[in-house]
């Protein structure tokens, strides 16, 4: 597993090469026809060994959500705006590395005693310090500098892991992970793809190029199995969890980019029932994934979501399960090794 | 050489609530164990260090004593709920609940468990969450443990603090939490080390003070064990940043900040400031008309009265997990003090007086 070179490697939207180094690395000697498109997206294709087969296309985005730098302030601090959906609420006293040799910043906050305001202040009223104490003191800094969480991967408490970008780094250490087992019967057709969460940009290029019979995107999901502290304890609780940690790989039925192809996820179901594999299906409408471009791509293909449940994602510290890491690339791999035409059969 | 760097980041990357500043003691007295003669605990656990006169005084008299003050508590939060395996908090002292989403934190249970306050995906909040940051009351530590095991580590009462390293900003300048005050510990350390090449005809009692974010009380309790002269507080104040009145604020990295008010013996200020001044060392003058919300205030009444002055150490975003501040601001911190302890002598608390009295009764003689 590479999540943690893939986590701590920074590829905000439009920025991602130091992730398809990465992934190139990783890849190149289990796929053929590599290549990488004019958006900056890895496609790739791992031969089957049957006949008669769909062409599989599985996709995992490599950008993350950040910022961008849009001036310097006569003092020295910097301005900047997010890439992606940001909560404004995470920002004060974040740590951040900015540009490309990656400067260490910090999200300034007026102390509590000069202020106790409990509206949010907004982003654009927010500033990075990089200790420069005027403009020329911010040296090479300049607009369009892209600006990164800063956080490093730990493993945390009992079989989670804790880092930045897991949406949807965990999705591309997964294709990894596919990729260097195998090969499967089917041809899987790879699309590491930039420009998700702008967008949902790099897929809709990559699905059209690859033109597949089945498409999978690997996501790392919201899971917001969390109590509310706030709730009356003799109430019942009324919290859309979406999907839980350590319940397995999280099935989407909808979202607000697609509906998941019925007899597909049947097929995924059935599947996991079949090995053993727990799952869970996400029961929240929100968001949406690559999938949303890739099944309406060319004449269209049959697709589905299949995400390893993370909780705090676009924030530094999202967290995952080991069990759910190890039980979605179980999932997908039955899948691989299982699916026929007669799936997607009309 | 005094890495002061490397001694600033392991006093505030060590985790030691007001109330529970054992860790932290050690760590300091440590540091301290050369640099002073010998170490006193005061029953509510500040760490004293004493530097004796290195020349005697010319009166026989035994030396007189200037006490150093600086706090080692940090400001934190406190387990009020565990449920389901997460964790629910109340705060202690001033901690801002608008700076801890998605921060990574220590609890302090049976043993130390990292953990994150919990963030909602921007995908799943409404927009009237997104108006308001969340108070105490609605924040949640996950440290990634099943329920029963969180059970098990974690009781209610149990100390959370958070779990930042301290990082390097350009210019010298540095970023952490609970620089609020160990960068004042660390300055008090810097002026032990200075003094190391110089003679003083004062005792020098360097205090770490516990519980100064719940209420000065450690600074109180101290200062009527030592039964100073005169005292010198150390701590942090605003410097200069959007959302900060100019008025109000020091210039990070042009120096420490000496307090002016009513608050601070003027006199006592006189000197320091002349030796800020004869060492050419940039100082700042810092405005406080009332209570200055430091260890000052509680010495400044002790026992029969005590002449009290305030150095501060300009830091931004105070109380948050990147306290900013300039390094040279802290090491300018601890020449002035190390200068002004040696230039103490016999005469100068007749030299501060107040002289109205003799000066009305000089007249009437004349």
């Amino acid at each position: 597993m590479l999540l943690k070179e893939l986590s701590e490697a920074v590829g905000v939207s439009g920025d991602e090469s130091a992730v398809r180094k990465l992934v190139i690395e990783a890849i190149k000697d289990h796929v053929d026809e590599l290549r990488i498109d004019a958006l900056g997206s890895i496609t790739a294709v791992k031969k089957g060994t049957g006949e008669n087969l769909p062409r599989v296309m599985l996709d995992a985005h490599m950008d993350e959500i950040g910022f961008m730098i849009t001036g310097v302030d006569g003092n020295g601090l910097l301005r900047f705006t997010n890439i992606g959906g940001i909560d404004d609420r995470i920002l004060p006293g974040l740590r951040v590395k900015v540009g490309k040799d990656l400067l260490q910043g910090v999200i300034i906050w007026t102390p509590i005693h000069q202020n106790r305001d409990q509206n949010v202040v907004k982003l654009k009223n927010l500033r990075i310090d990089i200790g420069a104490s005027n403009k020329d003191g911010a040296g090479k800094v300049k607009p369009g500098d892209r600006v990164v969480f800063d956080s490093n991967y730990m493993e945390i408490g009992e079989k989670m892991l804790r880092g930045k970008a897991f949406d949807d780094r965990a999705g591309c250490s997964l294709l990894i992970d596919i990729l260097q087992a195998g090969p499967y019967p089917v041809d899987v057709l790879v699309a590491f793809t930039v420009q998700e969460e702008i967008g949902l940009r790099g897929a809709q290029v990559a699905a059209k190029f690859l033109n597949p019979d089945v498409a999978i995107a690997l996501e790392g999901t919201t899971a917001h199995d969390l109590p509310d502290p706030t709730a009356d304890p003799d109430e019942d609780l009324d919290i859309n969890p979406t999907c839980r940690i350590g319940s397995g790989p999280a099935l989407t039925v909808m979202d607000r980019s697609m509906i998941t192809h019925p007899k597909l996820l049947a097929f995924l179901r059935k599947t996991a029932d079949e090995n053993g594999i727990p799952y869970q299906i996400k029961t929240q409408l929100g968001g949406g994934t690559d999938a949303g471009q890739i099944h309406i791509a060319n004449g269209g293909v049959p697709s589905a979501v299949v995400s390893v449940p993370c909780r705090y994602i676009h924030s530094p510290m999202a967290m995952l399960n080991r069990d759910d890491y190890a039980h979605t690339l179980d999932l997908l791999k039955a899948a691989l090794n299982n699916l026929t035409f007669d799936v997607i059969k009309a | 050489m005094f890495d002061l760097k490397g001694h600033l980041k392991l006093l505030v990357e060590t985790h030691a609530p007001s109330g529970h500043e054992g860790t932290i003691r050690e760590i300091i007295r440590e540091a301290w164990r050369d640099l002073v003669d010998e170490t006193e605990q005061d029953k509510l656990g500040s760490l004293i260090g004493i530097k004796r006169a290195t020349i005697g005084q010319s009166d026989g008299k035994p030396a007189r004593r200037i006490m150093l003050a600086a706090h080692m508590d940090e400001i934190g939060m406190m387990v009020r709920d565990v449920v389901d395996g997460f964790i629910f908090v109340h705060r202690i002292s001033g901690v801002d609940n608008r700076v801890m989403l998605a921060q990574p934190v220590m609890v302090h249970g049976r043993k130390p468990l990292p953990g994150v306050v919990a963030s909602v995906p921007p995908h799943l909040l409404t927009a009237d969450a997104r108006k308001k940051y969340p108070s105490f009351d609605e924040l949640i530590i996950d440290v990634g443990l099943p329920a029963d095991k969180v059970n098990e580590l974690v009781q209610i009462g149990d100390l959370i603090t958070l779990d930042v390293p301290m990082v390097d900003l350009n210019g010298g300048r540095v970023a952490a939490k609970a620089m609020d005050d160990r960068a004042c510990v660390a300055t008090v350390t810097a002026c032990l080390e200075a003094l190391k090449g110089m003679s003083h005809r004062w005792d020098v009692y360097a205090t770490a003070t516990v519980q100064e974010e719940t209420g000065l009380l450690g600074a109180r309790v101290a200062a009527y064990q030592i039964e100073p002269d005169i005292a010198i507080a150390l701590d942090v104040g605003f410097a200069k940043q959007p959302g900060v009145s100019e008025d109000d604020a020091l210039e990070i990295g042009s120096g420490p900040g000496l307090g002016l008010g009513p608050n601070f013996h003027d006199k006592l200020r006189d000197k320091i400031k002349d030796t800020a001044k004869y060492h050419e060392i940039k100082i700042q003058d810092d405005i406080i008309p009332g209570a200055s919300g430091t260890d000052a205030w509680a010495i400044q009444i002790s026992r029969d009265g005590v002449p009290t002055a305030l150095v501060e150490i300009p830091i931004r975003n105070m109380h948050s997990p990147v306290e900013t501040l300039d390094l040279r601001d802290i090491e300018r911190g601890g020449r002035l003090l190390a200068h002004f302890i040696a230039s103490l002598d016999d005469e100068f608390l007749s030299v501060i007086e107040w002289t109205d009295l003799k000066e009305n009764t000089e007249k009437a003689e004349a």
